[in-house]
């Protein structure tokens, strides 16, 4: 675990760099954690995090299949948005626990 | 005639019927299960085909041999649940009506869910593990081949048996070496984890297990399509592995008899309460085995620990008591390494796999995350408990709950 500002909020993060409360959250959070993977966000980008977000904090499970069946992008195109891991990156700049693979 | 209806006879419908019919008064319950097919496939076994070591007769009995006398046995495709109406259709339209329905209907593969797998290749130089036919076709094209790059790949998560792609690398490299000519066979496993397994120590003691039998590992590979024709696996970041043969885990999913129901979530499993297995939208439907949507293994080991928690929550709710017992998530699996060896693996759904000895602290016999001879023997014993245990839904010497005896918490790096 690590106290850290960014944006000018306290925030902490796990060893992995996710925040511990999702509460700690804002869009200038985003933005200062996606620079770190490189990442400048656009409005898409923030359908895609809000939609995480949503999910995640109604308890559901998420998996790149069904971000990707969401509505907003097709896998490819989260792919494009969030190179490298597309699902672990997009948590973690949404600012919700590394998705847990169920198996 | 109060009727308790259970949908699929596979290894969790099979058992739940043997628990049920044990304690339900015959006068007062009615106990029926329905499944379209009349052969019980020991799946676990479909691992050892490709390499000759069992045979489809080692795998096969008839389902009618583990129903308990006294429960009704349909043998036909369910279309779908009704589950305002407490009823259930089946093909030609026969209704069946329920006070409480069980549903066991597995997860299925789906090779129509990746472009170009069942195309030109399938079944010539694509194959899967995960179906009798493809196990057998395996077998046949492993016979005469003399090498080349073996290319071992799993679809989407989540899928049955997560350990059993690393066995079948495994078990390929004892195969080919046996024959003389694993110089010539160039062995990969892509996957769209992160590594060989989800959970850290047990991908560490895997991942190194994997590099000393020469075993390439392609991590966070998540595949988009087949192409055909240059023989190669495509992933939506546009990386390639080529291969001169595959093996493939295509995409597991829920029957579409859920999707037709109403009830499916992703990949059409069942939402279902991860600890009291009751489903999420009828409170007089419970879930057991792969078809639920519950975050742990999709394993038979699991549909047995699962199994005494149904067990006990829908007696709970037949009563009007509330669902008191909890699901952990317990998975225990063990792991074929190859050269006569097995390693284990004990977990539920907020404890990683440790090493240690099972299921006697400091005992054993069985060594947790360690390749051993008396490991293997665990595999293979598991085949005599899988028919005369397990599917007769008797008592293991192995409680439902993990428990911590006898684990070590290695230090964290
Ligand atoms: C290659 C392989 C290796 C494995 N190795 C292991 C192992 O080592 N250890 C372990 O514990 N587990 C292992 N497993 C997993 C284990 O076999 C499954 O988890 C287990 O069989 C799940 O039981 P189930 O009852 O949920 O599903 P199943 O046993 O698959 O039963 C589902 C039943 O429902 C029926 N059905 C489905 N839809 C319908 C419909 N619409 N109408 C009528 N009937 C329907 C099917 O015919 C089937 O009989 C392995 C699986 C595979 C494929």
């Amino acid at each position: 675990m690590e106290e850290k500002s960014i944006a000018g909020v306290n925030i902490t993060l796990n060893e992995e760099g996710y925040l511990t409360d999702p509460e700690q959250w804002n869009e200038d959070v985003a933005k200062e954690i996606a620079l770190e993977e490189e990442i400048e966000l656009s409005d898409k980008h923030f359908e895609v995090l809000n939609y995480l977000r949503e999910q995640f904090l109604a308890g559901e499970s998420l998996s790149i299949r069904k971000v990707g069946n969401a509505g907003i992008v097709n896998i490819k195109e989260l792919y494009q948005l969030f190179p490298g891991g597309p699902l672990k990156k997009s948590s973690r700049i949404a600012g919700i626990p590394k998705p847990a693979s169920c198996v | 005639m109060k009727k308790l209806l259970i949908l699929g006879g596979g290894t969790a419908g099979t058992m739940m019927a043997n628990k049920f019919r044990k304690v339900m008064d015959r006068e007062e319950w009615e106990i029926t299960i329905v499944d379209k097919h009349r052969t019980h496939y020991y799946q676990p076994g479909f691992l050892f085909i490709p390499f000759g070591i069992y045979n489809r007769n080692d795998v096969i009995k008839p389902k009618g041999d583990f129903f308990p006398s006294g429960v009704n046995v349909i043998y036909s495709d369910i279309d779908r649940i009704e589950g305002e109406k407490n009823v259930v259709h089946l093909d030609g339209g026969k209704l069946l009506h329920y006070d409480f329905l069980i549903i066991a209907t597995g997860a299925e593969t789906r090779p129509d869910q990746t472009p170009g797998l069942n195309e030109g290749l399938w079944r010539k130089k694509i194959f899967d593990f995960y179906t009798i036919e493809g196990a057998v076709a395996l077998h046949n094209f492993f016979k005469d081949w003399q090498g080349g790059k073996l290319v071992m790949a799993i679809s989407e998560i989540p899928y049955k048996c997560p350990v059993a792609p690393i066995e079948f690398v495994c078990l390929a490299d004892d195969y080919f070496t046996k024959k003389g000519i694993r110089d010539k066979v160039e062995i990969s496993l892509v996957t769209p984890m992160s590594g060989a397994f989800t959970k850290p120590i047990a991908t560490k003691m895997l991942s190194e297990l994997l590099k000393e039998k020469n075993i390439n590992v392609v991590p966070d590979f998540y595949i988009e399509k087949i192409d055909n024709e240059k023989q190669s696996i495509v992933s939506y970041d546009e990386m390639e592995v080529p291969f001169d043969v595959l093996t493939i885990v295509p995409v597991n999913m829920g029957s579409e008899m859920i999707e037709r129901s109403g009830l499916a979530g992703d990949l059409n499993f069942i939402p279902t309460d991860k600890e009291t297995l009751q489903s999420k939208k009828f409170e007089n439907i419970f879930v057991i085995g792969d078809a639920a949507d519950i975050p742990t293994s999709k394993a038979g080991s699991v549909a047995h620990f699962a199994g005494e928690i149904l067990f006990e929550n829908l007696l709970n709710a037949v009563e009007g008591r509330p669902l008191t017992a909890k699901f952990d998530g317990h998975a225990n699996c063990y792991i074929e390494t190859g050269f006569g060896k097995g390693a284990l693996i004990d977990f539920n759904y907020d404890t990683e796999p440790l090493p240690g000895t099972f299921p006697l602290p400091g005992i054993g016999p069985f060594g947790l995350l360690k390749n051993t001879k008396v490991n293997h023997y665990g595999k293979i014993m598991f085949r005599w408990i899988y028919w005369h245990i397990l599917l007769k839904g008797k008592e293991m010497p192995i409680e439902a709950d993990m428990t911590f005896a006898g684990k070590r918490v290695p230090y964290k790096q």
